[in-house]
C-alpha cells in the first residue's frame, strides 16, 4: 500500500486519460505552472499542447472546448475557483449541455469541467467559498463529488471518458487528505453508483463529498447508541436512487448532510426523493448551509454557516426519538 | 412567411431577407469540408452551405425529418455531414465554439477554414470579444463574418456601439475587410481573398458587410409592433435588394429559368415539410444524453 492524496490522484487520473487517449487535452488557467497543483508535471510529461494555458477568458474557453469536443476531441477545463461557474453557466448549461439533443444527436460534447476546490477554503471569502454542484444537477449537467482519493482518481478517470459533459467537483475540505491505496487497484469509478461507505441499520446519512468523512467521523462516536448507515451518494446527476432506496428501505429513517445552501440544495431532491416512495418512521432533516447563504471571511462566521458534526449529530437523535 | 402566418411553423422566424448576399458570396468561397456557425437568422447560412432545403423547412415545422430530428427548430439547425455546427440563438455565443472546432479539427491534421456569421448586435458580447482574442493568439483560420444589418433587434448600431466595428477586429491583428453586402459577386470576391488569406496564413481574419434586413427582427414583431424603422429608410434599402441586383445582370431567359428553378425546389420542401410525420413524443427527451443515459420523467418514475 502506498500514501495516496486527493490532489495527487486527480493528477494521476489526468495523466492516466491524456497517456491512453490522444484526444484528451487540459486547459485552463495556469495549469502549465500548476496552480492548484493538480495538473503538476503534465506539460512536462505530455507537451505544451496538451497541457495549455488559456488567457483569462473562462466564456471563451469554454465554448472553445465545447467546439473542440464536437470536433471529436475530449477537453478537461480546469477550474481553481467554484465560483467561475457562476461566470461560464452559459457556456456549459445553455450551449454544451444542450446541443446532443438540440441537434438531434447529430453530436456530442465529451467535456470535463474539474472544478479543484469547492465550497469554504478558510480565509478566502464570499467569492471563493461556493459549494454550486447542485445547480447543474438541477440543470442535468452530470455532477460528481468524489469524497476519497480512490474516487477522485476513478470518478475523473469516468468523467473524461464519458460522452457527455460532466463536472467534477473536488470539495477543498478533501484535497489535502491522504489514503492508503493500492495503485494497482486504482479504476474508473461508473457515474452514478453511489457506495454505503458504512453499514448501520438505524438511520441512513447521505453525506455529500468532504461531508461523507464528518459523517462517518459521527457514526464512529454514536456507534453502540446508534446504527448510521453513511452512504456516499458519489455523482449527483445521475443519482443512485436506487441505491438510496434500497438502503432507506432497511433503515427507515433519512439525515442528509450537504453542503449546498438549503433551499433548492441537492439535500432537498434528495429528501423529497425518498419521502415520494418510502414511509418513513420519522421525519426525515437536513443538515446543510442556510438559505441563500453567503459565506462571511472570518473563521468564526465562515464555520457557522458551513455544516458540522453538532448538528449532524442532533438531526440524528432526533429522528432516532420521533416515532 | 406564410407558413408561419398559417402556423405550419409554430414560434415564427428570424427572416433573412435583404441579407441573402452574404450568406450566397460568403459560403460560395468555401470548400465542403469547411465549418460553419451560424445565428438566430441563420436560414440562409445553412442553405447556402448546401443543405436540403426540403430538411430545413422540415424542420422549421417541427417534424421528425428535419435536419434536427424536429429537436432544433428555427435558431439550432445543423448539419455536421456539411461542417455546420449550429445556428446558435445566443447572440455572439458561437464565435468561440467555431474557433474550438476549427483548432480542434486542424489539431487532428484537417486544413480547413471556418466561417462565424453574427450581427451587428455580437460586437458588444465579451463572449465574442473573447474567442477572437483566443482565435488571434491561437492562429485559427476563422473568417468572422459581421452581418451589419444597423440594428440589434430595435437598437440601432450608432447608439450601440463605440468606435468602429473593424477596429474592434483589427485591435486583435485581425486582417480586416468591408463590402457592400448587398452585391453577391463584390461578397463573394472579397469572402474569397479573406478565405485564402485565412488559408495561407493560418489567422483569423474579420469581414464587416452592410446590409439591411427586409423584414422585423422576428414574425412576432409584425403583431407586436416594435419595429420603428424609419418608412423612407425601409424603402430606401428596399431598391437595393441583394436578389435583384444578382438578377439584374443575367440573361432574362437564365433568369426565368433559375427562378422556375427556385419555386420548384421551395414547392417540394414545402410538400416534403408538411407531409412528414410529426415526432413520437415518447421521444421527446431523446437525445438529451449522447451516452443514451434515461432521466426520471415528469412523475419521478424511471422510463
Amino acid at each position: 500500500m502506498t500514501v495516496l492524496s486527493y490532489r495527487k490522484a486527480l493528477n494521476r487520473a489526468l495523466a492516466d486519460e491524456l497517456a491512453a487517449d490522444p484526444s484528451v487535452f487540459v486547459l485552463g488557467e495556469d495549469v502549465r505552472a500548476a496552480a492548484t497543483h493538480v495538473t503538476a508535471g503534465l506539460s512536462g510529461r505530455f507537451g505544451d499542447d496538451r497541457v495549455i494555458d488559456a488567457p483569462l477568458s473562462e466564456q471563451a474557453f469554454t465554448s472553445f472546448a465545447t467546439g473542440a469536443a464536437m470536433a471529436g476531441l475530449r477537453p478537461v477545463l480546469e477550474f481553481a475557483i467554484p465560483s467561475l461557474l457562476f461566470l461560464v453557466f452559459e457556456q456549459i448549461v445553455n450551449h454544451a449541455h444542450k446541443f446532443s439533443l438540440m441537434t438531434g444527436g447529430q453530436t456530442r460534447v465529451p467535456v470535463t469541467y474539474l472544478f479543484s476546490g469547492s465550497g469554504s477554503r478558510t480565509g478566502w471569502a464570499g467569492q471563493h467559498s461556493d459549494q454550486p454542484y447542485s445547480l447543474l444537477a438541477h440543470v442535468g449537467v452530470k455532477t460528481v463529488v468524489p469524497a476519497t482519493p480512490a474516487d477522485a482518481y476513478g470518478l475523473l478517470r469516468s468523467a473524461i471518458a464519458d460522452d457527455d459533459p460532466v463536472a467534477v467537483f473536488a470539495p477543498a475540505g478533501v484535497l489535502s487528505l491522504h489514503t492508503d491505496e493500492d495503485f494497482a487497484a486504482l479504476a474508473p469509478v461508473p457515474l452514478g453508483s453511489a457506495l454505503v461507505r458504512r453499514c448501520g441499520t438505524d438511520v441512513t446519512v447521505v453525506a455529500v463529498g468532504h461531508l461523507v468523512h464528518e459523517a462517518l467521523a459521527v457514526a464512529e462516536e454514536l456507534a453502540g447508541r446508534v446504527s448510521v448507515e453513511v452512504f456516499d451518494p458519489r455523482t449527483l446527476h445521475p443519482f443512485d436512487w436506487d441505491g438510496l432506496l434500497e438502503s432507506v428501505r432497511r433503515t427507515r429513517r433519512l439525515v442528509v448532510l450537504d453542503d449546498s445552501n438549503r433551499s433548492c440544495g441537492i439535500g432537498a431532491e434528495i429528501v423529497t426523493s425518498v419521502v415520494e416512495q418510502v414511509r418513513l418512521l420519522a421525519a426525515p432533516r437536513r443538515v446543510s448551509r442556510p438559505d441563500g447563504a453567503v459565506l462571511p471571511f472570518a473563521q468564526e462566521l465562515d464555520r457557522v454557516v458551513q455544516p458540522d458534526r453538532a448538528l449532524l449529530v442532533t438531526a440524528i437523535d432526533e429522528v432516532m426519538e420521533e416515532q | 412567411m406564410r407558413l408561419v402566418t398559417e402556423r405550419a411553423i409554430v414560434g415564427g422566424i428570424h427572416p433573412y431577407t435583404g441579407q441573402e448576399a452574404i450568406a450566397a458570396g460568403v459560403c460560395a468561397a468555401l470548400a465542403c469540408d469547411d465549418i460553419l456557425t451560424s445565428t438566430h437568422r441563420g436560414h440562409g447560412h445553412v442553405l447556402a452551405k448546401g443543405v436540403d432545403p426540403a430538411r430545413l423547412l422540415a424542420e422549421l415545422a417541427g417534424r421528425s425529418t428535419g435536419l434536427n430530428g424536429g429537436r432544433g427548430g428555427s435558431m439550432h439547425a445543423a448539419d455536421f455531414t456539411l461542417g455546420i455546427y449550429g445556428a446558435n440563438a445566443i447572440v455572439g455565443a458561437a464565435g468561440a465554439i467555431a474557433t474550438g472546432a476549427l483548432w480542434a479539427l486542424r489539431r487532428q491534421g484537417g486544413d480547413q477554414v471556418g466561417v462565424s456569421f453574427f450581427g451587428d448586435g455580437a460586437v458588444n458580447e465579451g463572449a465574442l470579444l473573447e474567442a477572437f482574442n483566443l482565435a488571434a493568439l491561437w492562429r485559427v483560420p476563422v473568417l468572422f463574418v459581421c452581418e451589419n444589418n444597423g440594428y440589434a433587434t430595435t437598437m440601432p448600431v450608432e447608439s450601440a456601439v463605440a468606435g468602429s466595428i473593424p477596429a474592434r477586429a483589427a485591435a486583435f491583428g485581425m486582417p480586416t475587410f468591408q463590402v457592400d453586402g448587398q452585391d453577391v459577386e463584390l461578397v463573394y470576391e472579397v469572402a474569397e481573398r479573406a478565405v485564402t488569406l485565412a488559408r495561407t496564413e493560418v489567422t483569423p481574419v474579420f469581414l464587416e458587410c452592410a446590409t439591411y434586413r427586409f423584414d422585423a427582427h422576428h414574425t412576432f414583431e409584425r403583431l407586436v409592433r416594435t419595429d420603428q424603422r424609419p418608412a423612407a429608410e425601409l424603402a430606401s434599402a428596399r431598391q437595393r435588394d441583394p436578389v435583384r441586383i444578382a438578377g439584374d445582370r443575367l440573361p432574362a431567359v437564365d433568369r426565368a429559368a433559375i427562378d422556375d428553378e427556385v419555386e420548384a425546389v421551395l414547392a417540394a420542401a414545402v410538400e416534403f415539410a408538411l407531409n412528414s410525420p410529426h415526432p413520437d413524443p415518447a421521444g421527446a427527451l431523446d437525445h438529451l444524453y449522447a451516452s443514451g443515459l434515461k432521466p426520471r420523467l415528469r412523475d419521478g418514475r424511471q422510463r
